[in-house]
């Protein structure tokens, strides 16, 4: 493999006695899609936020575009071009979707110390944030407040977020959470178009979207990476099926 | 430096720090099992004080008074948390902090209507209005002494239920995470007025022992309350034991820092300097004590909350 | 804010701009000093909502700004510097500083412990101001009126009052800018969502720390115009209920709208003048007791009034769009 765009060095973390991260070793190449997968508890919301910067790991390295950012804030490790999505949606209700897009975009636009200049009437903001909406989709409801928005066209906003920030990494967090079959495969779909652009780390729980679009697979079991591999070799891996296929079959 | 000096505010402060304890103890645990803020902690202190000024002029005995204040104010706690507090565990704290000062503003008024505007003086008897020397030479009062001595009974009492009971294992499963005490079966309503009533009743016993030091006053709980805020900040929140060593060393070094402090300054710049900035930085230091521990530590000495 | 928050913000300065000239006619100057109190505290109570309301910030030590603002107007008259021109940029840089400070190191918490320590910060201030025995120490000191040669006379008591009235509507126009602003998107989206804001690359940190100097500085304007106002400083300006007071009159009037902290500090201290007189009504002497309802009320304002006044009028006159908001921390019912 060519040198990794994000390596995890010997990760842990842990809450009380519960560990959620066990000296995890995952290198993601660049332009993959990288899912990530495992029971529920296994620790992958965690994981996403010590790569994002929102938790500290306890012990272990995280390196992005060979610079060790384990010691990064989140917003420094998205000045890098690393961006997230969550698995409980965090947009601002409050606000049209164009204003939260517009908002990703201001965040890489400078400083924020502007104090005077209404940010409604920027086009430096607005012009690239409807952009997004439009290849996204959402063009057209763009100054619905985003409390209005569908629960899928809410989650579609959550990526359109991360993207307006112009990130080279993408760290998504169940992008299907509650969606239904037909929001799913519009999604699906969107996240197909960004492969080979963007590098994607993806948490899911919706197995026909994981083998759809990923390269490769791991699957954590209480915070362990029991497996990597192409999508085929994780079908066929005997410990997989048992740690976790068969339990979600049986759960489906 | 006088040594005797030294000795006796260092018994001052270790009285003054039981004193913040108790008041801090309730406060810690009500925020710790319920999230709730609740400012009128201090009024608890200011009935506690009232109620047992009024039980010991009624029994003629300091005693039997004392002691029947502590049912008293364990009900009056009871009572406000049913009547007025149970609605506000799920409001934000901004609505808790509120509605609590409302109650404040309530409690004071009350007080004043019920006992008068002017203060109350509640003397000591003989046997505990005297000196003792605790070492020779080195004369105490009683009282105090006293004080000292039921602070760290209760301290060790409230230590022992937390530790070793099945409620403190309810309250410490509470502080550290709130559904988990839910998911036990426990009925949560019980359980929090206990809480809040015993808190009460740790805060009315600081308000009682604070009576004959002080005048019983209507808002004479809030001063109190500030600094067992600042307690609890360095202590950490929902935790007894940081609550126990923070009250300790804020009471220790606001008494002893009082009188040292511009003793201290002295010695290094002129003594007019020393006798203008020493009051004023006495005043501040248990606060720049909080930023600087704030600084290294924001969650306390001993956060209880994990999550 | 919308057109109709604009129009009830112009109609409500345009109300209190007529005072004046009327309790001249009826011969009540008493109610140009009354109102000019309650537009000091309007400014502060605006200045706590930008942070409170707009930022999320819960501070429970606003009323130490404006101890600043008036110790820092007090100190330069106690040296014979009358000066409105010197003293009121400084008053609003040193709370400006203060503010910093204490900022600084109170938002590195969160929730709860930045409650109580932004309390605990304005206490200490106040027992500062005790123990400054050479300004008076509990008893505090008189200020002659800032002098401001060539502009107004603050000895005039309805000059004074339009002052202040100007300085209310000058905040006001320019917190409307700054809400606005992309600064003010930053500090709104962060009271909402502070992690997704850091996820999306804002350091929230230095946004919320620059709002809270800004709100601190305007604190300090009140604090200035408050010591003119009553040509007097004690530390009791900075007693911790003040603050409460303050915090009360923003959710009185509407939290996270510019003129409804105008509106809650008029209906504030409205009800702190004539409650007592009300409350004569129905039991002789029941008035110097009227802390006994005014706790309940405010309880009850907390528990079922959200959106304050403003909401109310929002509610009435302009009946498509209400004040309500969606609240944060734990949820409301």
């Amino acid at each position: 493999m060519v040198d990794p765009v994000l390596r995890i060095h010997g990760l842990c973390k842990s809450f009380g006695n519960l560990i959620a991260t066990d000296d995890l070793h995952l290198d993601i190449a660049q332009g993959e899609i990288h899912a990530i997968i495992g029971p529920n508890g296994a620790g992958k919301t965690t994981l996403i936020a010590q790569l994002s910067g929102a938790l500290r790991p306890d012990k272990g390295q995280v390196s992005f575009a060979g610079r060790d950012i384990t010691h990064l804030s989140a917003p420094d490790r998205s000045a890098l071009g690393l961006a997230r999505s969550f698995q409980i949606t965090s947009i601002f209700p409050d606000f049209t979707a164009l204003d939260n897009v517009a908002l990703a975009v201001q965040a890489h636009a400078g400083h924020s110390f502007r104090f005077w200049r209404p940010a409604h009437e920027d086009p430096a903001l607005r012009q690239p944030a409807q952009q997004i909406l439009e290849r996204i989709g959402l063009g057209a409801r763009a100054d619905e407040p985003a409390a209005n928005l569908s629960h899928g066209e809410q989650r579609q906003l959550e990526i359109a977020m991360a993207l307006a920030t112009g990130p080279s990494l993408l760290l998504l967090d169940e992008p299907m959470a509650g969606m239904g079959r037909d929001e799913s495969v519009q999604m699906v779909a969107l996240l197909q178009s960004l492969k080979g652009r963007l590098t994607i780390v993806l948490i899911e729980h919706d197995m026909d979207a994981v083998f759809a679009l990923a390269d490769r697979i791991t699957v954590l079991v209480y915070g362990r990476a029991i497996a990597t591999g192409r999508p085929e070799e994780i079908r066929a891996n005997k410990a997989v099926r048992a740690a976790y296929l068969g339990t979600e079959a049986a759960d489906a | 430096m006088d040594p005797l000096l030294l000795l006796e505010q260092s018994f001052n402060g270790l009285q003054f720090g039981v004193m913040l304890f108790l008041i801090a103890a309730g406060l810690t645990l009500v925020f710790g099992v319920m999230d709730l803020v609740n400012l009128a902690h201090g009024s608890l202190v200011m009935i506690g004080a009232y109620l047992a000024t009024t039980l010991v002029a009624w029994t003629d005995s300091f005693l039997l008074g004392m002691i029947l204040a502590l049912p008293a104010t364990f009900v009056v706690g009871a009572l406000v948390e049913v009547v007025a507090l149970r609605t506000l565990y799920r409001r934000d704290h901004l609505d808790q902090v509120l509605a609590t000062f409302g109650l404040i503003l309530f409690f004071n008024e009350v007080v004043r209507i019920v006992w008068g505007p002017i203060s109350l003086y509640s003397g000591l008897p003989d046997y505990l209005s005297g000196h003792v020397e605790i070492i020779p030479g080195a004369p105490y009062p009683v009282f105090r002494l006293l004080i000292i001595a039921v602070g760290l009974a209760v301290a060790g009492i409230i230590y022992l239920i937390v530790a070793h009971t099945r409620l403190g294992m309810l309250i410490r499963a509470g502080a550290s995470n709130n559904e988990m005490v839910g998911a036990l079966g426990v009925n949560i309503k019980s359980l929090f007025t206990l809480v809040f009533a015993l808190g009460a009743v740790f805060a009315g016993l600081a308000g009682m022992m604070l009576g004959p030091l002080t005048s019983v006053e209507s808002g004479m709980g809030e001063p109190l309350l500030i600094l067992a805020f600042v307690v609890i900040i360095i202590g950490g929140i929902g935790s007894i034991r940081g609550a126990f060593i923070a009250a300790i060393v804020i009471g220790m070094v606001d008494t002893v820092g009082r009188i040292f402090l511009p003793v201290l300054l002295r010695a290094v710049v002129s003594d007019a300097a020393a006798d203008t900035a020493g009051p004023a930085l006495a005043s501040m230091l248990i606060y720049i004590l909080m930023a600087a521990i704030l600084v290294v530590r924001p969650r306390g000495l001993f956060p209880a909350r994990t999550g | 804010m919308n057109n109709r928050q604009i129009w009830l913000t112009l109609i409500t300065l345009a109300l209190f701009a007529v005072v004046p000239p009327l309790a001249a006619i009826f011969d009540q100057p008493f109610y140009v000093d009354m109102l000019a109190r309650v537009l000091i505290l309007a400014l502060a109570a605006v200045s706590l909502d930008f942070i409170l309301g707009y930022g999320g910030m819960v501070s429970f030590g606003h009323a130490a700004y404006m101890g600043i603002g008036a110790y820092t107007v007090g100190i330069f008259s106690f040296y014979g510097i009358d000066n409105g021109f010197i003293q009121f940029p400084l008053a609003m840089a040193a709370s400006a500083l203060v503010g910093l400070i204490f900022g600084a190191m109170s938002l590195r918490t969160s929730g709860v412990y930045f409650i109580m320590i932004t309390l605990a910060f304005a206490q200490m201030l106040y027992f500062l101001g005790i123990s400054l025995e050479e300004f008076g120490g509990d008893d505090g000191m008189t200020a002659a009126r800032s002098e401001f040669a060539g502009l107004v006379d603050l000895n005039d008591s309805s000059q004074f009052y339009y002052l202040v009235l100007a300085c209310l509507a000058l905040v006001l126009f320019i917190l409307h800018r700054l809400v606005r602003s992309r600064f003010g998107m930053v500090i709104r989206a962060s009271r909402t969502n502070e992690k997704r804001m850091q996820a999306m690359g804002f350091h929230t940190y230095r946004y919320k720390l620059a709002g809270f100097t800004i709100a601190a500085s305007i604190c300090g304007l009140s604090g200035a115009l408050f010591a003119n106002l009553n040509e007097f400083v004690s530390p009791d300006i900075m007693h911790w209920t003040r603050s409460g007071e303050i915090m009360i009159m923003v959710i009185m009037g509407g939290m996270g709208t510019l003129i409804g902290p105008v509106l809650g500090a008029a209906g504030f201290l409205l009800l702190e003048e004539y409650l007592p007189q009300w409350m004569e009504i129905f039991m002789t002497n029941a008035g110097e007791h009227w802390a006994i309802i005014m706790g309940p009320i405010l309880i009850a304002i907390v528990l079922f009034g959200r959106g304050g006044i403003h909401a109310l009028f929002a509610r009435k006159w302009f009946p498509r769009r209400s004040g309500a908001r969606n609240g944060g921390g734990k949820g409301h019912g």
